[in-house]
């Protein structure tokens, strides 16, 4: 497995009131930091989607609250927090022909971050590395 | 007071016993010589033919169910050969496979001669233009009420659903003054009459609705005639009686049942033995004169009562009062029945959903709706939206296929359905009756 792979951590959750708060508030008594979610909404239902500093954990909790958790592989990109940083970062993608199914972004302290998912991970790494782009390490969520 | 046959519908009630026990022990006796299916269940009763020697006897004789027909589909349990049959009729049946109906002849004209009684009752005749907005085809209700209208000599629009503002077109224009619908149709009409800046009390001769095929209220009837101005009579039937055959006359206090046509008991649904006199309890029909497929001692799943009383309209037969339930579980939805064990069996064969599932059934305006929650399975959660959604539209594809109706499908989360220790309880109903 690549170093650049992160796991996501993907929840379902019916579009019901409080839903996000019981979440959000079983991963502050697991003590898990976020970096970036977002929620893919469909009819009456969710998915949930998120990356965070312990995925293992945070999945152990969430499972033991009766959510349905799953972990799916991402990427995420480094971007220049500028005007054009977004254009830069997805013309990589597109001369690479590279198709993105989902993407969310955050801006960080030291830099803006895309989150993608893509349906060939693998190929998907290699070429954005090959054409020069910086994808985040695993790591540094850890 | 118009009557449509005034000999037999005013007849005092020791005639009309008289011709009930004539037509039961004629019924019986053609049941044992032609039926195997009835023959076999009155051996295992133990009961011949001459042990039926009074209307009380009636009780001796073995019920009939809805899955008879369903076991016996298609034809099986007809007593009469194709040749005779000259109409067919079906629904759809509570696990996929269809009833199927057949009538002969004299089927037919059974089943028009008790429906033209009715709406002569209604007030209904030669002058009346009646316009048909029940379904025609396979559904009793269109053609039903298409034959007894036409044998009243009304005019019938046979308009069939949908199209309500081509139907209120016509109901102006061909001054249509009785009109065949379930009663939320007959609000949803007068709904959009109303948004057009028509009035069916000013802008219509419409002054009477024959109303039926889905469960309503007095409530709901006090509101139609007073918004809409016209008499909304209460109906009943179904496919295997015959179709639509009984309503109330404008004494609008219960529906009047014809004694030649058929023998009403009223029982206990614990004890199966009779109730008292005026009181409440699963109704069993049998169906006196009926030659292609004779229904007997037939548990419908309504309750009602009897009123045995003469009537103010001088009609001496039987009412049964408004239906107050099923003795099932039985959902009747715009009009089609739906049971919780077909939406079961649908799910049963999508291996992405649970075996938990919740039915909420509500009546927003006028139109009855109804949503499906059921519980994804573990396995099958995927970060994929798109085919979570497919999920949905497997399920909704496969009720529209089986029921026939739109249903909502939502899906929830594992383990957070209602689990039940006892009777599981998978239908709410919100819709108000009362």
């Amino acid at each position: 497995m690549s170093e650049f792979v992160i796991k996501q951590l993907s929840i379902f959750s019916e579009n019901r009131y409080g839903r996000l708060f019981e979440i959000a508030n079983a991963l502050k008594e697991a003590n898990i930091n976020l970096f970036a979610f977002s929620i893919a909404e469909a009819e009456g239902f969710g998915v949930i989607r998120a990356i965070v500093d312990d995925p293992e954990k945070a999945k152990e909790k969430l499972s033991s609250l009766g959510f349905v958790v799953s972990f799916t592989e991402i990427l995420a990109i480094e971007m220049k927090d500028v005007p054009g940083g977004l254009a830069e970062a997805v013309k990589i993608l597109k001369d690479a022909r590279i198709n993105i199914e989902y993407a969310y972004a955050y801006s960080g302290r030291e830099k803006a971050v895309l989150i993608i998912r893509v349906d060939n991970i693998e190929e998907a790494v290699e070429r954005i590395t090959e054409s020069g782009a910086k994808l985040v390490h695993n790591h540094h969520f850890t | 007071m118009e009557c449509w046959d005034p000999n037999i519908e005013l007849m005092p009630n020791d005639g009309l016993n008289v011709i009930q026990m004539k037509l039961l022990k004629k019924l019986v006796h053609r049941l044992w010589d032609n039926s195997e299916f009835y023959h076999k269940r009155m051996r295992n009763a133990d009961v011949r033919p001459d042990d039926i020697q009074s209307l009380e006897d009636v009780t001796k004789l073995p019920f009939m169910y809805k899955t008879d027909l369903r076991d016996n589909y298609p034809d099986l349990i007809f007593t009469e050969p194709q040749r005779k049959i000259i109409r067919y009729h079906a629904s759809s049946g509570t696990t996929g496979k269809p009833t199927v109906v057949g009538y002969t002849r004299n089927d037919l004209e059974m089943w028009s001669t008790s429906l033209a009684r009715a709406l002569t009752s209604c007030g209904l005749g030669e002058d009346d233009v009646v316009q048909v907005s029940n379904g025609y085809g396979l559904f009793t209700g269109g053609l039903g009420f298409h034959y007894a209208a036409e044998k009243i000599g009304a005019a019938v629009v046979p308009a069939s659903t949908g199209n309500t503002k081509r139907q209120l077109e016509l109901i102006k224009d061909l001054n249509v003054t009785a009109m065949a619908c379930t009663p939320s149709y007959m609000v949803h009409m007068a709904e959009l009459a109303e948004s057009m800046g028509m009035s069916i009390k000013d802008d219509t001769k419409l002054r009477v609705g024959l109303l039926g095929a889905e469960p309503w209220s007095e409530s709901m009837r006090k509101n139609i005639q007073s918004d809409t101005g016209i008499f909304a009579q209460n109906c009943y039937g179904a496919s295997e009686l015959s179709g639509p055959m009984f309503t109330e006359c404008l004494e609008q206090q219960g529906i009047h049942v014809w004694k030649d046509i058929a023998l009403v008991e009223i029982l206990d649904p614990d004890t199966l033995e009779p109730v008292s006199p005026g009181e409440r309890g699963e109704m069993v029909i049998t169906i006196l004169q009926k030659e292609a497929m004779p229904m007997i001692r037939y548990r419908i799943g309504d309750i009602t009562a009897l009123v045995e009383e003469e009537c103010a309209c001088g009609r001496t037969h039987p009412r049964i009062e408004r239906l107050s339930g099923r003795v099932d579980d039985m959902l009747i939805i715009r009009g089609i029945n739906v049971f919780p064990s077909q939406v079961e069996h649908a799910l049963m064969a999508i291996p992405e959903v649970g075996s938990h599932y919740l039915i909420e059934v509500d009546r927003i305006g006028s139109l009855d709706t109804i949503m499906l929650k059921v519980e994804l399975s573990k396995e099958a959660f995927t970060d994929d939206i798109i085919k979570l959604r497919k999920i949905t539209h497997t399920i909704s594809d496969s009720l529209r296929h089986i029921l026939n109706i739109r249903v909502d499908i939502q899906l929830v989360e594992p383990g957070t359905l209602p689990r039940f220790e006892g009777k599981a309880k998978r239908v709410m109903d919100r819709r108000d009756f009362t």
